[in-house]
């Protein structure tokens, strides 16, 4: 067993360093972040994709966020700059989570990569190339990770339509439109139990 | 080889006797050793291998040896998803299984794309290989596989392979005995 105030005091420790953590990261790079948000004790810092690199090696070296949790990628099809790019870091040392968001616009359509700084960002990467287009400079290996390599789209873009689109490539593979007849397949979010969920509960839309 | 005489029954009738004896021998031989090629693919993989198992135990219907080499199997059991990426990998290793080959699309995805109406998911096998014995479910019990297994039995064993395949040797035989 712990000693008393053995447990309490480590707590305290730790939440002041993640605290510093974050107050050094506002300090070091103020003029760059366009916004910090808090919600629920998660925080968030948007970023210039410019200062990419150096942020990311100062989360990983200075403070201690050694783990990339995820990166992930959003459409805001109809915004400008359209693609969104979400990293979730988390200090293993201290048990700090981080979340780190930056723009891309389509026409310029790439941002520097950190697979040199956290290795697992190679896969990440490559499934938002694979997904929404967004390239990655610097990727050692910037290639299709779920649909092969010649598919001519980029599914998870919000212009391409939930069914797919026809493609073919002999040999390789082929890609069909989906028959979605007999309404949406999906339910709406609702408080209502799984059966009055069901999509097909629901009244046809014409 | 000396050739067979009509003896003191009425060859005519023995003569039918005999084709239906010989189809009926070889489609008995032939459903109750199907060697499945095993093409797991997702989650039906798993009931695949319980159905493999000693509870439920494919082995009583002849079918425990699931060669993974399509070149010694009979039925090919697509147990899973089949994704545009895997759907022609899928066509090609039924084409190398040699003849008489039969498919069980077992369970939703390989039968019509199950839940997974997409733009990477093939709405079902059908589209690329011929289905003899589809199994609904998500994924189907045991029990609902070894049914679908006894359906395809039952299939096989109306099918006339000898007739269809050796027509003028059935014709020839027939000849030969009335």
């Amino acid at each position: 067993m712990l000693p008393a105030g053995g447990a309490p005091a480590l707590q305290r420790h730790k939440q002041m360093t993640s605290q510093e953590a974050i107050e050094s990261l506002n300090k070091w790079f103020e003029e760059n972040l366009q916004k910090k948000t808090e919600f629920r004790g998660e925080t968030t810092y948007a970023i210039a994709a410019s200062d990419l690199r150096e942020i990311a090696k100062f989360c990983r070296d200075d403070l201690s966020f050694d783990y990339l949790l995820d990166i992930t990628s959003i459409d805001n099809f109809g915004e400008e700059p359209r693609f969104e790019i979400v990293y979730h870091l988390y200090s293993m040392p201290h048990g700090a989570h981080l979340r780190l968001k930056l723009r891309v616009s389509e026409e310029l359509g790439a941002i520097d990569t950190v697979s040199d700084i956290w290795p697992t960002a190679d896969w990440h990467e490559r499934e938002i190339y694979d997904m929404m287009g967004v390239k990655f400079n610097g990727h050692p290996d910037l290639r299709r990770i779920l649909m092969w390599d010649g598919y001519p789209f980029f599914p998870l873009r919000k212009d391409f339509p939930l069914a797919g689109l026809p493609s073919d490539m002999p040999d390789v593979a082929f890609t069909k439109v989906t028959p979605l007849e007999g309404g949406p397949f999906v339910t709406v979010p609702s408080t209502a139990g799984s059966k009055d969920r069901e999509p097909r509960a629901r009244p046809r839309e014409l | 080889m000396a050739e067979t005489h009509a003896t003191a029954y009425d060859s005519k009738i023995e003569g039918n006797v005999i084709f239906t004896r010989f189809d009926a021998a070889l489609n008995w031989v032939r459903k109750n050793s199907l060697w499945p090629m095993p093409m797991g693919l997702a989650c039906c993989a798993i009931e695949l291998m319980a159905t493999a198992a000693s509870r439920f135990d494919i082995s009583r219907f002849g079918a425990e040896v699931m060669r993974f080499s399509p070149r010694q199997c009979d039925v090919m059991i697509v147990a899973g998803t089949v994704t545009y990426k895997m759907a022609l990998a899928v066509k090609r290793i039924y084409e190398q299984m040699p003849e008489p080959k039969w498919v069980i699309a077992m369970g939703a995805c390989a039968s019509t794309g199950g839940m997974y109406r997409s733009y990477a998911v093939l709405q079902g096998i059908d589209q690329l290989l011929p289905v003899d014995v589809y199994i609904s479910g998500c994924p189907p019990r045991p029990e609902a596989l070894l049914a679908g297994l006894m359906k395809l039995q039952e299939k096989i064993s109306g099918e006339r392979a000898f007739r269809d395949q050796a027509p003028q040797l059935a014709e020839r035989l027939e000849e030969a005995l009335t």
